[in-house]
């Protein structure tokens, strides 16, 4: 349960790229499965090939996580953002579809994982297992960062203003368009990061992103749109549910009972659960 | 009337042609590459529905078809009913299941409905690999003796080819009922703005609700067909989420919203993908392919192969539709 909540931080950290992805530019990125999963190679191939700490590691990981995230902003978003909501969700969807077909030919589907393990920590009866509270602190460090980011640093001003009114920010001297980039990247950044989290606490394939896009998806929704420090608490949340139920029901019934959660999300709260009342 | 549109009598032609290829040759190979381009149209027609008439991307349609199948051989094999049957009753039973939940997740707007297929392709397929009567994670298997009032294995085979062809045959001809009726007129103005259309009087949800569960009728019983023909199911061919997505390309590719785009892009790219999985170099990149094919079309021609057609050849919007 408690194993729950230290991976509930990490799937509010997936939740909060795409969160602030979907809340900038209206844009659901179903890239973000995908690019979970390259997070969780990036940390294997950079694991294997320099042995560092993988927690070390990470800061590399989300720099090449925001680089990709521009580039695949060039190449496929830019060009649908405004345009109908079927438009974006098909185009990403295709650069899922890219990432997926390379990655299943370089690395197959076969499982993988990052052979690390910190020592854990335990009181009486319970032990912790030192990955998991590893997890569970840089998600947090990540998500503190990243709101720190967003309210008190020009460019995230400039974020939060677009998202708030493309127009007018536009108005006020912002270049949206390179705004909307560095948003896709972060949000990018954030998966690789979630992903290479996840790599050291769970075995993984090149297919596993869709898992944590499902849960991302549920954890958005959950929280409302656009609000990083509510994604990482309905992540929390999120995680905590699954310690709770895991001891009581197989664990292949979870994707129905997040399926429902998420359904019953968007009809009862359709603004999140720390959503405003008003529009 | 229906039968005084040219696309009505391409879409007999078309049938016919898938007819007699295979008979005329006795070629049983033939036969089963056309068999998978058949699924491909039946399916993609009936996804047109959602998306090119009302707007709707259904990421989940996979979910009729591999139901509709478990439904069918669930009533041919433990309740010992006849295939034609057991494949309407898939046929009811999915769509009243589609009703419901459409009802449901149809008041979400727009993308949110879009995930929303997602969660329900996931959910199904979880339910069902745990559900004891499906036989869970193993799935439900044909004996032999199932095909003998068919009159053996081997008519069988046939038999359900023609049933299939006749689907599919039914699937564009409902396409294209819908398209020229007072309903199919709603969902496009659904598709065209829906506060405008709600506003107007039509009453969105319903309409959506139905037209969702429209959509399920025939690819489940397809499924039902298509399983038994194959004498197996479980829950990872059943409920195949890349097929599910590469029905989405196939019709963008086509052009979404035209009947004939929907049998054209299927035709072409369940070809393409056969191809592409055979050929020794290439099977690995057949998403890739896929994905890049969508991508393009999504950004530089939204209309797809029909939409070029309608550009170039104005006229050809009175006969292709």
């Amino acid at each position: 349960m408690i194993d729950g909540l230290m991976v509930g931080a990490v799937y509010g950290l997936a939740a909060m790229g795409l969160s602030l992805i979907w809340g900038v530019m209206d844009v659901i990125n179903l890239t973000h499965g995908s690019m979970i999963a390259l997070g969780m190679f990036a940390m294997y191939l950079l694991f294997s090939a320099t042995a560092l700490n993988p927690y070390l590691l990470l800061i590399p990981i989300i720099v090449i996580g925001l680089l990709l995230g521009i580039v695949v902003y060039w190449i496929a978003v830019h060009w649908v953002v405004g345009r109908s909501q079927l438009m974006s969700l098909l185009s990403t969807f295709s650069v899922n579809m890219m990432v997926i077909g390379i990655g299943t030919a370089v690395w197959s589907t076969s499982p993988y994982n990052v052979p690390f393990s910190l020592p854990g920590i335990s009181f009486g009866a319970y032990t912790f297992t030192g990955n998991h509270i590893a997890a569970a602190v840089s998600a947090l460090i990540i998500a503190m960062a990243l709101e720190l980011f967003l309210y008190n640093t020009r460019p995230g001003k400039a974020i939060r203003a677009v998202a708030d009114n493309r127009d007018a920010a536009e108005l006020m001297g912002i270049s949206s368009t390179a705004v909307l980039a560095i948003a896709f990247g972060i949000g990018i950044a954030l998966a690789f990061g979630s992903g290479a989290l996840v790599s050291t606490l769970f075995p993984f394939t090149i297919l596993s992103g869709s898992v944590y896009q499902l849960k991302s998806f549920v954890v958005t929704v959950l929280a409302g749109l656009g609000k990083p420090l509510g994604a990482l608490a309905a992540g929390v949340l999120l995680g905590l549910l699954e310690g709770a139920v895991t001891p009581f029901i197989a664990v292949s019934w979870i994707p129905l009972i997040e399926f429902g959660l998420f359904v019953v999300a968007l009809i009862l709260f359709p603004r999140g659960i720390f959503g405003r009342a008003t529009a | 009337m229906i039968f005084r549109r040219p696309t009505f009598w391409l879409i007999l032609l078309l049938a016919a042609v898938f007819i007699y290829l295979p008979v005329r040759a006795g070629d049983a190979a033939l036969r089963e590459d056309l068999i998978l381009v058949a699924i491909a149209i039946i399916l993609v027609s009936n996804l047109n529905l959602m998306i090119g008439y009302t707007g709707y991307v259904n990421f989940g349609h996979i979910v009729f078809y591999g139901l509709g199948g478990y439904v069918g051989l669930y009533l041919v094999t433990a309740r010992g009913w006849r295939l034609q049957w057991a494949a309407l009753a898939a046929g009811v039973v999915v769509s009243l299941f589609a009703l419901l939940f459409g009802m449901g997740i149809l008041r979400l707007r727009g993308a949110y409905f879009a995930l929303a297929t997602v969660g329900i392709l996931v959910a199904v397929s979880a339910f069902v690999s745990n559900f004891n009567p499906f036989g869970r994670s193993d799935g439900l298997y044909l004996s032999f003796d199932a095909y003998q009032p068919l009159g053996g294995a081997m008519r069988a085979l046939w038999v359900t080819y023609y049933l299939i062809v006749g689907v599919m045959a039914l699937s564009l001809i409902l396409s294209l009922a819908i398209k020229r009726s007072k309903f199919g007129l709603a969902l496009f103005a659904i598709r065209e703005d829906e506060d405008a259309a709600v506003v107007l009087g039509i009453n969105a949800t319903m309409y959506k609700a139905i037209v969702y569960s429209v959509s399920a009728f025939l690819p489940a019983v397809a499924g039902a067909l298509m399983f038994y023909k194959n004498a197996m199911i479980d829950p990872s061919i059943a409920f195949e989420y890349m097929l599910s997505i590469e029905g989405i390309v196939m019709l963008m590719l086509g052009g979404q919203g035209t009947v004939i785009g929907a049998a054209l892009g299927a035709t072409l790219y369940e070809r393409l993908r056969s191809y592409l999985l055979t050929s020794p170099k290439l099977s690995n990149f057949h998403l890739v392919i896929a994905g890049a094919m969508l991508l393009l079309v999504v950004l530089f021609a939204s209309g797809g192969l029909i939409g070029w057609l309608y550009k170039f050849v104005p006229r050809s919007r009175e006969v292709i539709e």
